[in-house]
């Protein structure tokens, strides 16, 4: 379906982004509704806006995220709040229940989505909601997203930030700083899996690679291994958590560094590499478990990230998705592993929006219909 | 990154009840000097160097001048001598007979010079004491890595298909590789616990560039947590059930289908695990085994295309405990590599990889020898060669040594250096062996079976060689029992020792042969036929002067053939001498095929004859008797007479009836001295012998004697002679070389001839001219 309105779109505004794990909706409010404009509005309109701006949680699974809002912002002519709301894709087909149980398709509006779910649910809109989506490109509107973010901030923060120190855990601490010259940068998105790619312009970038093992694969081997169900439990055992008594070290084999090859005794050799042992399986606790899980995940992206980076010639590497949602242990792990393997010569950055920027750029797309003549 | 030791702490307990066959496994102890040892998380390698005192053949002239000639004199004599010669061995077991082997090893070591015990790998700490203890040698710790490397260099530059390529759906799961006259550089991927990637440039130069904490330690360790089965071995055979789809979360599992635009098909795992966040489902021991596999396998062949690239190599050799000779993980490997590279760098992995360690420790030790400086050989006699080490896929292996799994590398220090044949068109593209019979089924039954019942008739033949020695026989029965037992191998695995070819076949028996003393079982045959034939050398020179120079150049090359009649290596021919001793070079000229031949060039030779003559000819010869003296010579003579310099190549060592360089060596002097145009040629140097430095009645143009090498350079030859159907048709065939060669041969053998498209008898008369050289003329 193309978009051939010339004029502003129609309300509601919504960019979404259907993952394998998460879907990300974001909902702009506008904030300047004339006393004229609200009387013609419809009753369904009314109510998904009050709806989405009145509750921060939606059933039992659907969040916003408040602390990210941005506010007072002008989108195609229009100033208002730009919302951030994420639920399960587990929970698509309720959603899509909600979409056909508010009339959603009276509104005549149109909705923009990418990511893989796009073209999974597609006919599920159509059929259930008689809804017709617009699909997306998922990496065109993850950079479209992220360097409009970037560009209107973060209500007036920078929306990029790096670690000062990263090679030292008590002086390391988290910096804003400014994407003003992004490219070319090395974007490293980590969602369900990762994509790693090289981005020269707004609109010339190529994916250098990907790896199965991302984020999805982190909360799949912590629900097995611990038995926990989210990712936030996951995340907080993982904080508690010891990974060197899973993890086998350098030191461990060579009992200090293994100068031959330069490696620091506190290097880990092997992943889970103590876990061949049945005692140590007996000896450690499920957050043991959960930290050398994340560790592992981490390190191994970290990894394929610097050496794509070599490779391309890149010195910016960005991290962005909803693996880091609040997850310090494995930022600060990025920005020790590229400065630390690169010699400095390497730096990560990250953005405050982590995993919402191909939702932005859905909706990026909606308005721009409008504007081109 | 190194090891798994800890692991399998507390499961060797010292079984001393087992008795080893110990004259099978640990041989030629009582010369043996220099140890080295390598032990890992399950297995113990050994590696040693000893000297092997084994009979050879060899022949001396009479002294002619010193008394008249009577018929009933042969014309050299045969004698055969004790020869010593170095050998390497090493043998694999598992750990739980160290204690074992160290007692039977110390009871039986003879050589007191020995003071230090080269140690490397994991467990050489833990088992420090006890060997030092029990063998009262001092151990001496090597680098693991660099002993690696040192091992990895040594089999690239001295076993031929060493390396081989995996492909589990083809027609054929092992693919070998030829071997590169140039082994740098190349980047090694260790899987252990961990990974280490080194990239290797030269002898002593290797950098770890690279490596990842995921390797076969994440996959035991995880794997034991998520499926709560400890052994390794049990873990591979648990994923090689599972459909890892349950567990992961696919491409399209996301999509709904393919994500086309990025050409990520549908089936492409997008998250490893990503169906297993949830607490609602049960998952199988099988699906989580295997999806962690492809997890760590896609993982680190990702990490190898990335640093292969960054560091522009192309040969990738993969090697570790994840690896070793497990068909499960050399699959995923595979299928990762080809999948990150798009099929531009292919996963290479080792035959003897598991000796890597043992083999490098044992080279450190042993630098006072040079073994560096010289070439080593497989011997198939004393090797067991590729075998899986998953026991239930190999009911061969548990067969033969009962319940003590063992294995063994034993390689020979040749008396030459090898090096490439300097006329190959193209040395890194050269197969000497016309058919793979890894690939071709029905060649394999064929020559198998063909092998097979030959045997009788070599070890009747072997008997009769040393017919003065009461203990032949029993000698010759092990003979049988050993070459068969690797035909039956062979029949289960016959990749067992790199590719399989009629060569390999070839080789393996005379190797199983002079492992049992029957160094020339022909050389009383040869020195009977070489007799015969040179009597009747002036009369054949004679009838072929008397022909016009059209006829004459007809009679020589049907006289050539008919002298390769005469093959005691072919089945069919050696049943006819056998039942017709009478049997002459007339007779066999009447069996040849009338022209056309089967493949028939004649015209196109006799064209290039009328022109000007050839600068040099290198040609290698087959069997003695009527097809050296009555054959070669006097097409030789023709060459030479035509101002066409001539080398005759002919085997360093015995195999079957072929004409060796010391009996060669007589036999053109006994001709010299009847002819003045050979003996002219001889004495201006315009007639060469030099040695081919092999022992196979097949020829490979990569391992050939320096020496020839240099003279084949220095002479500029420009014309290469291929003779008999071993160097001619069973290998060389196709051999494209950088000047003229003439390849010919009779096919003694029915099913050859008729898969040809031809009959027993048949001629193959191949004469070629290199494109380059076409386009001159």
């Amino acid at each position: 379906m193309k978009l051939k309105s010339v004029k502003k779109p129609a309300f509601p505004w919504f960019g979404m982004d259907i993952g394998g794990t998460l879907v990300k909706l974001v909902y702009f409010e506008p904030k300047d509704i004339t006393a004229e404009e609200e009387q013609e509005e419809v009753e369904s309109l009314k109510s998904i806006r009050r709806y989405l701006t009145s509750n921060v949680a939606y059933g039992k699974t659907g969040v916003r995220d408040v602390h990210l809002e941005l506010r007072e912002l002008s989108m195609c002519g229009r100033t208002g709040t730009l919302h951030f709301i994420r639920f399960p894709t587990a929970a698509m087909h309720r959603f899509i229940q909600m979409g056909r149980d508010k009339n959603f398709s009276s509104l005549h509006t149109t909705l923009c989505a990418t990511g893989g779910g796009a073209y999974k649910f597609e006919s599920d809109f159509r059929t259930t909601a008689d809804l017709e989506l617009v699909k997306l490109d998922e990496l065109d509107c993850l950079i479209h997203g992220l360097l409009y973010v970037d560009s209107v901030g973060f209500n007036g923060h920078p929306e990029c930030y790096y670690f000062e120190n990263p090679s030292d855990t008590q002086a390391c601490v988290k910096q804003p700083c400014s994407l003003a010259h992004p490219f070319p940068m090395l974007l490293v998105n980590i969602g369900s899996g990762v994509s790693v790619l090289a981005v020269y312009s707004k609109d010339n970038y190529k994916r250098v690679t990907g790896t199965s093992l991302g984020g999805g694969t982190f909360l799949g081997l912590c629900c097995l291994l611990t038995g926990c169900e989210t990712f936030e439990e996951a995340l907080e055992m993982a904080s508690k958590g010891d990974s060197t008594k899973v993890d086998k070290l350098v030191r461990d084999i060579y009992g200090g560094d293994y100068q031959r090859f330069g490696l620091q005794g506190s290097a880990v050799a092997s992943s889970f590499g103590h876990m061949m042992s049945k005692e140590r399986r007996d000896s450690i606790s499920r957050e043991d478990l959960a930290r050398a899980t994340l560790v592992t995940i981490t390190n191994n992206i970290g990894s394929i990230a610097r050496m794509c980076a070599v490779n391309e010639k890149i010195e910016r590497v960005v991290f962005v998705g909803n693996f880091l949602r609040i997850n310090t242990v494995s930022t600060k792990l990025l920005a020790y592993a590229m400065d630390f393997w690169s010699k400095g010569q390497l730096r990560a950055l990250f953005l405050e929006h982590e995993g919402y920027f191909g939702a932005v750029g859905a909706l990026l797309e909606l308005l721009k219909a409008s504007e081109d003549p | 990154m190194a090891t798994y030791v800890e692991a399998v702490r507390g499961s060797h307990s010292m079984d001393k009840s087992i008795t080893l066959p110990p004259d099978e496994i640990f041989r030629n102890l009582e010369n043996a000097k220099r140890f080295a040892i390598d032990i890992g998380g399950s297995l113990t390698k050994l590696a040693y160097y000893s000297t092997v005192q084994h009979k050879v053949a060899k022949v001396r002239s009479f002294d002619h001048a010193a008394k008249q000639e009577s018929d009933g004199e042969p014309l050299y004599e045969i004698s055969v001598q004790e020869e010593i010669t170095a050998r390497l061995h090493f043998i694999k077991f598992e750990n739980t007979y160290i204690e074992t082997c160290l007692d039977f090893i110390k009871d039986h070591l003879v050589n007191t010079e020995t003071k230090v015990i080269k140690a490397t790998g994991g467990g050489a700490y833990k088992f420090k004491d006890l060997i030092e203890k029990k063998l009262k040698l001092k151990v001496d710790k090597e680098d693991e890595m660099s002993c690696l490397i040192k091992g990895c260099n040594f089999v690239l530059k001295n076993i031929p298909h060493e390396v081989f390529v995996y492909a589990k759906h083809g027609d054929s799961e092992f693919r070998f590789q030829n071997t590169h006259p140039d082994i740098f550089p190349y980047l090694l991927v260790n899987i252990g616990s961990g990974v280490s990637i080194v990239k290797v440039e030269a002898e002593d130069r290797f950098e770890r560039i690279g490596g990842s904490s995921i390797g076969g330690g994440t996959f035991w360790g995880l794997g034991a947590l998520l499926t709560k089965t400890k052994r390794f071995d049990e873990l591979l055979q648990l994923a090689s059930r599972g459909q890892h789809t349950s567990v992961d979360m696919l491409v399209k599992d996301i999509y709904g289908g393919a994500y086309g635009c990025l050409g990520l098909t549908g089936d492409l795992i997008a998250s490893s695990f990503g169906k297993s966040a949830t607490a609602e489902k049960e998952f199988s021991k099988e699906d989580m085994a295997k999806s962690l596999l492809h997890m760590i396998s896609n993982d680190i062949g990702q990490l190898a295309c990335l640093y292969a690239r960054l560091h522009n190599l192309s040969r990738v050799y993969f090697g570790g405990f994840f690896i070793r000779g497990h068909p499960v993980t050399m699959h995923t490997i595979t299928y990762s590599i080809n999948y990150f590279t798009k099929g531009e760098v292919q996963a290479l992995f080792l035959r003897h990889e598991g000796y890597l360690g043992a083999i490098g420790a044992f080279l450190k030790g042993a630098e006072e020898d040079n073994p560096n400086q010289y070439c080593w050989g497989e011997n198939y006699a004393g090797s067991s060669g590729l075998l899986s080490v998953s026991p239930e896929l190999n009911p061969m292996q548990r067969e033969r040594s009962g319940t003590f799994l063992f294995d063994m590398l034993e390689m020979d220090r040749l008396e030459r250096q090898l090096v490439n044949l300097p006329l190959l068109q193209d040395s890194s593209s050269y197969i000497p062996d016309t058919v793979d019979l890894t690939e071709d089924t029905l060649a394999r039954e064929y020559w198998l079976c063909c092998f097979e019942e030959a045997l009788d008739g070599v070890v009747k033949r072997a008997i009769a060689s040393q017919k003065d020695q009461p203990e032949a026989a029993e000698r010759a029965e092990k003979f049988r029992q050993k070459y068969r037992d690797k035909l039956q191998t062979l029949r289960h695995q016959p990749f067992a020792y790199g590719s399989l070819t009629v060569r390999s076949l070839l080789d393996t028996r005379e190797h199983c042969l002079n492992e049992f003393n029957f160094p020339d079982p022909y050389s009383k045959i040869k020195q009977k036929e070489n007799d015969l034939a040179l009597k009747s050398y002036q009369r054949v020179l004679k009838t072929l002067e008397e022909l016009s120079w059209e006829q004459r150049q007809i009679a020589l090359v049907r006289g050539l053939l008919a002298g390769n009649v005469f093959d005691w290596g072919a089945k069919a021919v050696s049943d006819v001498l056998e039942s017709d001793p009478e049997f002459g070079f007339e007779k066999a000229k009447q069996q040849l095929q009338e022209r056309p031949w089967l493949v028939d060039t004649y015209n196109q030779w006799i064209e290039r004859l009328k022109g000007p003559p050839h600068k040099c000819a290198l040609f290698f010869v087959d069997n003695s008797g009527m097809d050296i003296i009555l054959g070669v010579f006097p097409f030789v003579r023709e060459l030479l007479s035509r101002g066409t310099e001539v080398v005759l190549a002919s085997n360093s060592g015995p195999a079957l009836n072929d004409v060796t360089n010391g009996e060669l060596q007589i036999l053109t002097e006994r001709i010299a001295a009847m002819d003045p145009a050979i003996q002219a040629s001889l004495s201006e140097d315009r007639l060469t012998l030099v040695q081919s430095g092999s022992s196979s009645p097949c020829l490979d143009l990569s391992r050939l004697d320096k020496v020839l090498a240099t003279v084949v350079r220095e002479r500029g030859t420009d014309l290469v002679v291929i003779e008999g159907m071993g160097r001619a048709i069973h290998t060389n065939y196709y051999a494209a070389l950088s000047c003229e060669s003439l390849k010919l041969a009779v096919i003694k053998n029915s099913w050859l001839a008729d898969r040809l498209g031809g009959k027993i008898f048949s001629v193959v008369f191949k004469y070629e001219v290199p494109s380059i050289i076409q386009g001159h003329h």
